[in-house]
């Protein structure tokens, strides 16, 4: 699946105290291009030119306070948000998709899971008809991906008019669908069964599975593959 | 006067669990009367949680060595060698006490800590299991504590980001007032970068890094060895607390420090905390240690010698360092925003000296804390001889698949989803088979290889019969280990029993080691780490014993592993490791029996450790030629039960052949061991192979492409009817 044109991509993770899909998504991005991303300490108050950043999963900070809400109030999420002020691209991944809504970056919250558990399972995902953007570009509407989630906090919500903007202006980008039939589709009891949101702009992107862990038959799926190296492709084009 | 003056009685010591003979023993080798935190330092040291003192003569007996053994007991952690210079270190222990005090913080700290263990020998972690048992389903504490139990061990292990990949969780009345809760932790490391306890050069200094010290858990080792009573939740502020995430700062931060050649010796502040590390450095190098707890950083003021030595805050490690990478070191721990303090130093002297507010706080010699430390030959009743239970006193004409319906919807072998899906089992993103498997298969991050990881125990045969329980616990584990196609290489034990002061406990757990030896030995995988946990005992009455065997095997290609559903409609079934001539089937101490109000106690089945060597060999052998597809150990339930499993996530079905004579519900729910449910593409191929290695096989049937189960004729049931069953029992039960 490498593809030889994605060798010049540039792509930043961020790493706070408590991440732990840094590595993991790292990996994937180096297996998708052959370059391996750099990673960049929460400390760092500046970010060099990228192309994408990814703010992985984990607990930064522990989760204290609130999911994110710390690492959104470091500096290098001041770095993230001139560097998508500017139009740059960027993913937030499960507990990256909680810094982003902490920041500002995407509207709404995401809460503690309707059943009050963690959940860790293989979800399905539906390509929302969204607007032009480089995480659904590659991806044709109705796209089914099966892509893992594990999280407490994954119920995504924001009033009825947001949620309804969302809508109307194609920044939903996946929702939970069912892929079996004797289980729920929707994970966390997330709004309208939200699973990603773009920005208005479609340049950022949170979403609560974990893409990285769907890139290798080994895997159970390689989902998560398709969709990171569509999302590449469409950046780099 | 001040408290750390004050001379303790033997009424103090008798406070802090010591017999009037350790008592004797100490003011013999210390010609004088110790003070609190001189006699707080005896206490724990000679704890059975610390000392082993009832368990040593018997844990002596297993056997340790082995070409792959890199590391046996006596360290953090095991280690053996997997290939490719590459090490597995693990180890399991226990957390029973506190997780029955406080679940979730019990359990959380039960994961931090075994993480600290593998950690500390300079491996990262790469899974995490566990081996529950909780009271009956139907007791009114056994919601609240499986919620907070699985809850707690999800709260560590997610956030520290260590997948939590396989274990076992088992119901049963003799734990309604003492449950079990023991965590593995298996890591990674390069084999000649494994870092030990033994303090060496005096002079370098000794430091303090990680979490501060608080008065949570003091004395939790000598909690961990007494036994439970109605007032014991009154002990609640005995629980200490996990903190993960500064858990995951200190593990980052060690590995990062371990890579930079600066450390000498290193050892987790566990059971015991700055106690047992100091004691069991110094000791080990044969040296002293002089520490001045003033430096010790606290999270409280005016804590005293002896609550600084006996706290067991989490998250905490001491270290010798080389002389001059001090700086290096802590500059390593600014960056993660822990506390490092050089607190002392090594010495020669061969005692530990502890200064406090400018004075001698404790000053006694090393030597009796771990050489005197008592070791009792408890006696032992004889095990009463059990009879065996004849099929046809306990069968039914009931149809299999109604008898399947029962056991499925049963808590006891219903699905665990419940639980597992509370744990993050894909973080590393090296997870190949997580839990429901056999065993769960872990990749070796940027290789083909794998660790096949597992734990078992069946209380119900130990309680029966100690040591073929004892020798159960561990081929199970290694039929576990060779149904995916992996090598088991070493095992890791927990011992969970009663008050070993009685004869008939201390016959459970003597003859439980007897036979869990016998098995390693025979085996080939010897027992490279562990830990005990005694006087698992409510009220007076103990638990049903549980030796629980870890296992790690290790597999060249993951891509080779087979699982245990079925793959293909129309390729047969067959049993291996029995041939058509069939007895009635073992009962004796079956779930069957127990479904079928068997109360009185029959042999459990017997061991043949020949056979199951053999049978498990010839299996990976099959599997590594693709003769075999799935594979699924035989065990609790029997024959039927592991083949209504192998289908019932998949969109297959089976029809299976009844024998032609004997007890059926015998033949389809007896728990004769050595025997592995096989799917085969080429059943000549098969039978051929088995033939010539001698070991028994016989056809029963063929997958087919319909989700129905059928035996024999007429007796069929759809797969979706025994998942929905299976499925749904726990939720049903936690949602009350």
């Amino acid at each position: 699946m490498t593809l030889s044109s994605l060798a010049s991509i540039r792509v930043a993770i961020t790493v706070f105290p408590g991440s732990n899909c840094d590595r993991d998504m790292m990996v994937a991005i180096e297996q998708l291009t052959n370059r391996r991303p750099a990673l960049v300490w929460h400390k760092e108050a500046s970010l060099d030119p990228v192309d994408l950043v990814i703010v992985p999963g984990g607990f930064s900070f522990g989760d204290y306070l609130r999911c994110g809400a710390l690492a959104g109030r470091s500096p290098i999420m001041h770095a993230v948000m001139d560097h998508a002020a500017r139009g740059g691209a960027v993913l937030g991944v499960c507990n990256g998709f909680q810094v982003l809504t902490e920041t500002g970056m995407l509207p709404g919250v995401l809460m503690r899971n309707a059943g009050l558990r963690f959940s860790c399972r293989m979800v399905r995902l539906e390509t929302c008809d969204s607007m032009q953007s480089p995480f659904t570009a590659g991806l044709s509407v109705g796209q089914s991906l099966d892509i893992p989630v594990a999280h407490n906090e994954g119920n995504y919500f924001a009033d009825e008019e947001t949620l309804d903007r969302l809508q109307d202006n194609g920044q939903i980008a996946f929702r939970y669908i069912s892929h079996d039939a004797e289980r729920p589709a929707n994970p966390n009891g997330a709004a309208r069964d939200i699973a990603g949101i773009l920005s208005p702009n479609g340049r950022v992107m949170g979403m609560m599975p974990h893409p990285e862990r769907a890139v290798s038959p080994l895997h159970n799926s390689t989902d998560g593959a398709t969709l990171l190296s569509k999302s590449l492709e469409a950046l780099m084009s | 006067m001040t408290q750390q003056d004050q001379l303790m009685t033997f009424d103090d010591a008798a406070a802090m669990g010591l017999s009037r003979d350790e008592w004797e023993l100490i003011l013999k080798r210390l010609d004088r009367t110790p003070n609190q935190c001189e006699l707080g330092i005896f206490s724990a040291m000679w704890s059975e949680h610390c000392s082993y003192k009832s368990s040593k003569k018997w844990l002596k007996t297993l056997p340790v060595d082995g070409p792959q053994v890199i590391e046996g007991p006596g360290e953090n952690a095991g280690a053996v060698d997997i290939g490719d210079g590459l090490a597995a270190i693990f180890k399991i222990e226990s957390h029973n006490h506190p997780s029955f005090i406080e679940p979730y913080q019990g359990a959380a700290t039960g994961v931090g800590g075994i993480l600290r263990d593998v950690f500390t020998m300079g491996a990262r972690p790469v899974a995490l299991l566990n081996a529950l048992r909780f009271g009956a389903a139907d007791h009114e504490k056994t919601r609240h504590l499986l919620s907070g139990v699985v809850a707690g061990i999800g709260g560590y292990g997610n956030c520290i980001g260590i997948p939590t990949v396989g274990g076992e969780v088992n119901f049963d009345k003799s734990y309604n007032g003492n449950i079990l809760v023991n965590a593995m932790a298996v890591g990674l490391a390069n084999s000649d970068r494994i870092f030990r306890s033994a303090a060496t050069g005096p002079g370098n200094p000794v430091i303090y890094v990680g979490a501060k010290t608080g008065r949570d858990g003091i004395h939790g080792a000598t909690m961990a060895s007494t036994e439970f009573s109605d007032e014991t939740e009154s002990k609640r502020p005995t629980v200490q607390v996990g903190d993960p995430f500064t858990g995951k700062l200190l593990m980052e931060a060690c590995l990062e420090l371990m890579a930079s050649d600066s450390v000498l010796s290193i050892q987790d502040m566990g059971a015991a905390g700055l106690t047992s590390s100091s004691v069991e450095m110094a000791s080990k190098g044969g040296l002293g240690m002089e520490i001045d707890l003033d430096l010790v950083p606290a999270r409280e003021d005016g804590m005293t010698a002896y609550e600084l030595m006996l706290s067991e805050s989490q998250e905490r490690m001491l270290m010798v360092l080389k002389p001059d990478a001090t700086e290096t070191a802590r500059a390593i721990f600014d960056k993660w925003d822990l506390d490092f303090m050089p607190i002392g130093q090594v010495t020669e002297t061969g005692r530990l000296v502890l200064l406090k507010d400018r004075g001698t706080a404790c000053d006694i010699p090393l030597a009796p804390l771990v050489d005197d430390a008592p070791e009792y030959d408890r006696p032992q009743n004889p095990v009463p001889d059990r009879p065996q239970l004849a099929s046809g006193d306990v069968t039914t004409d009931d149809p299999i698949t109604a008898v399947l319906q029962a056991m499925f919807a049963h808590v006891d072998l219903a699905s665990r989803r419940w639980v597992y899906e509370q744990y993050d089992s894909d973080v590393m993103a090296d997870t190949i088979a997580g839990p429901g498997g056999d065993a769960a298969l872990v990749r070796v991050h940027g290789s083909q290889r794998g660790l096949a990881i597992t734990t078992d125990c069946t209380p119900r045969y130990v309680e029966a019969d100690p040591q073929t329980g004892g020798a159960q616990a561990v081929a199970e584990a290694y039929r576990n280990i060779c149904a995916i196609g992996a090598r088991p290489l070493a095992i890791t034990n927990n011992l969970n029993f009663g008050n070993p002061e009685k004869p008939e406990i201390m016959a459970q757990l003597a003859q439980s080691v007897v036979g869990m030896g016998k098995a390693a030995l025979h085996l080939n995988t010897p027992v490279v780490s562990g830990n005990v946990s005694l006087y698992n005992e409510t009220d007076g009455v103990a638990i049903r014993p549980c030796p629980v065997v870890g296992m790690v095997g290790v597999i060249d290609d993951v891509t080779e592993a087979v699982g245990n559903q079925f793959v293909a409609a129309d390729q047969d079934i067959f049993i291996l490791g029995q041939d058509n001539s069939t007895d009635d089937g073992w009962l004796g101490e079956s779930l069957y029996a127990a479904h079928h109000g068997v109360t009185a106690i029959y042999a459990p089945p017997p061991v043949d450790l020949d056979a199951e060597k053999r049978t498990g060999d010839l299996l990976r052998q099959l599997i590594a030629e693709k003769l075999v597809t799935a594979a699924h150990d035989i065990s609790d339930g029997g024959l039927g039960v592991a083949v209504a499993e192998m289908s019932l996530h998949t969109s297959f079905g089976a029809h299976i052949t009844l024998p032609a004579s004997g007890n059926m519900h015998g033949w389809a729910f007896g728990e004769d061991q050595a025997r592995y449910v096989v799917t085969t593409p080429d059943a000549e191929s098969l039978i051929a192979a088995a033939k010539s290695a001698a070991i028994p096989i016989a056809r029963i049937g063929i997958v087919t492409a319909q989700a129905e189960l059928q035996f024999g004729d007429h007796d069929t049931i759809s797969v979706k009817t025994l998942r929905s069953l299976s499925e749904g029992c726990l939720p049903a039960l936690m949602a009350g």
